[in-house]
């Protein structure tokens, strides 16, 4: 009945609006999400959320522990991982040309970078947990620093290389050591994208839950003690979600739509800041 | 000069000492995991892999259900996820004007920032109930009493199981997915694309006898990093899997996954023996996503190899 030419352009027609409904179907889930946030979050959000600790259900209460637990261990993680991430990083795109350990290295990092976050609480778990006979913020921060390294290192290393060699070149002929020609012209080059990096794996550790199920646990008070069980965010709205009291549900959203904000946040500066660099 | 040569030495060895640390910190969670689960193999051996029983008053101990259950999830989450995917790397590329690819762009990376325990929520909160209420009643309604595939779509809707399960897990791995497939098909040289709309071709068939053969190692390759997102995703399963240890047939029935078994037992387990089964649990996972994971990358370090021996 068609043509052979008509049938084709009928493909083609159908093919291509399924890709274009396909790219509707992302964006609804995207919407549906932000906007259940937003919706069921918003009312939530409240001064009592930063100055009060998590209550007992069926009392007010805020967030304050958990929010404060959050933040020191993410502190600590980044500051444990940045520097091991960026070292090694530098070491795969300035010094690995030879040998052995920079290609495997660069493969199993990639392999870190997507391996499931639960296995590092277990591995923390099993080193540190376990020999100290206690979940402390210190376990908690040591997990998120093994998720913070992968991050670091593969786009430090991705940023270094972007690096013409010339300038590696024009410092060297000027007689600077190799140490210097790294920290004083091609980390300095690089210095919008590694920070890229650095927020990129802040914001993914803002909301990681599972690896500090085994490590920080949790608090129902607020703590500064990193050897003791320290409240956060994530684990605070996994217990609050599955409980079955209401008013925990709504501390859960409201806690959830902060997480989710910070999150987008860091990783849409992240890239502005790279875009602008470039 | 002297000094300089020292300092040198020391920054790079330096250097090298922190490469080596991230090398030995995957065989570290190795050997740490083999040495926790080390009673639970010597008590169970292979039977764990294949034994059902997960009773923690009698400590007998089989990973199957679990096991399964990531298999499953994972299996149907990318039979949904990837045609997505591959519709969406196709927009991209392919039909979005100019002006509409970077945001579109963002839009589809901000669905992979979204933290899991977030869609966990929504899984639980929202998209359950919806759909419970409205789509698995008409699953086991007209799909329940089918021939061979209708084994699958009994039960009751409860809204949380293994397929809505599935479904979140699809959604997740969406980004991922999308936005391999989308690089690698920026790769394919212009040229090749340009020849084709020459002879004739449309958009689609230039897309499916010219872009597809061209990618296929990295678009394989995508496919794999997703099914390693999807078999170790924690959080957002844990939610609305309903974590139960009973074999069912049904994707309507709770089920349980690796990860999900790990999150809600992990910390109440008492005992050495099913402390023990769960880590050999998580050893088992981490098994299977370090295989898929490395295969993932072997394909797609050989398409960019290609890619560099044409040049």
């Amino acid at each position: 009945m068609f043509s052979p030419y008509a049938k084709r352009l009928l493909l083609n027609r159908t093919n291509l609006v399924i890709s274009g409904i396909a790219m509707l179907i992302g964006l609804m889930a995207l919407g549906w999400i932000l906007w259940t946030l937003v919706d069921f979050g918003f009312h939530g959000l409240h001064v009592k959320l930063f100055t009060e600790s998590t209550p007992p259900p069926g009392s007010d209460g805020g967030l304050v522990n958990a929010i404060a637990g959050s933040l020191m261990m993410s502190f600590v993680g980044t500051l444990i991982g940045t520097p091991v991430g960026i070292m090694a990083g530098t070491y795969l795109a300035e010094f690995g040309q030879r040998g052995w350990l920079a290609p495997i290295t660069r493969f199993l990092n990639d392999i870190l970078l997507s391996a499931p976050s639960i296995i590092v609480g277990l591995f923390i778990y099993e080193i540190y947990v376990m020999r100290v006979h206690h979940f402390s913020g210190w376990a908690g921060s040591f997990a998120l620093s093994l998720l913070v390294i992968p991050v670091v290192v593969r786009t430090t290393e991705d940023m270094l290389r972007l690096i013409p060699d010339t300038l590696r070149e024009a410092a060297a002929a000027l007689g600077a050591p190799r140490w210097m020609v790294v920290t004083m012209i091609t980390w300095r080059a690089a210095r919008a994208g590694m920070i890229t990096g650095i927020l990129l794996a802040i914001a993914r550790i803002s909301g990681e839950t599972a690896p500090l199920l085994f490590t920080a646990l949790n608090n129902q008070f607020y703590s500064n003690n990193m050897n003791a069980p320290m409240a956060n965010l994530p684990v605070v709205i996994f217990q609050m979600a599955m409980s079955p009291y209401d008013d925990w549900h709504n501390l859960a959203w409201a806690g959830a739509l902060l997480t989710t904000s910070l999150v987008l946040i860091l990783s849409i500066s992240a890239r502005i800041l790279f875009k602008k660099e470039q | 000069m002297q000094r300089f040569a020292i300092q040198d030495k020391i920054f790079v060895s330096l250097a090298q000492l922190f490469a080596f640390i991230v090398f030995a910190l995957l065989f570290g969670i190795l050997v740490s995991l083999i040495i926790g689960s080390l009673p639970s193999i010597h008590k169970f051996g292979f039977g764990f892999i294949t034994g059902t029983a997960w009773d923690p008053v009698t400590e007998k101990f089989g990973g199957l259900v679990p096991i399964v259950g990531t298999l499953v999830t994972s299996f149907i989450a990318l039979l949904i996820g990837v045609p997505i995917s591959f519709g969406i790397a196709l927009f991209l590329t392919e039909l979005s004007p100019n002006w509409l690819k970077r945001p579109l762009g963002i839009a589809i990376e901000l669905l992979a920032g979204i933290p899991s325990i977030i869609y966990g929520m929504w899984g639980l909160f929202v998209f359950a109930p919806f759909f419970g209420d409205h789509i698995e009643q008409w699953l086991i309604d007209n799909l329940g009493n089918l021939p061979v595939i209708g084994f699958l779509f009994q039960g009751a809707p409860m809204g949380i199981g293994v397929l809505t399960a599935s479904l979140i897990l699809a959604i997740m791995v969406i980004p991922f997915i999308a936005s391999v497939m989308r690089d690698v098909f920026e790769i394919v040289p212009p040229m090749l694309k340009e020849s084709a709309y020459g002879l004739g071709a449309t958009t689609w068939e230039v897309v499916r006898y010219i872009v597809l053969p061209y990618t296929r190692i990295g678009v394989v390759g995508g496919i794999m990093l997703g099914l390693g997102r999807a078999l170790g995703e924690t959080m957002a399963v844990t939610f609305v899997i309903g974590n139960s240890h009973d074999i069912s047939t049904s994707l309507l029935m709770p089920g349980n996954t690796i990860s999900s078994a790990l999150a809600n037992e992990f910390t109440e387990a008492v005992g050495k023996m099913y402390t023990s089964a769960l880590i050999e649990l998580g050893l088992i996972l981490f098994f299977i996503t370090f295989v898929v994971l490395a295969i993932s990358k072997i394909l797609l370090l050989q398409l960019r190899k290609q890619e560099g021996n044409k040049d």
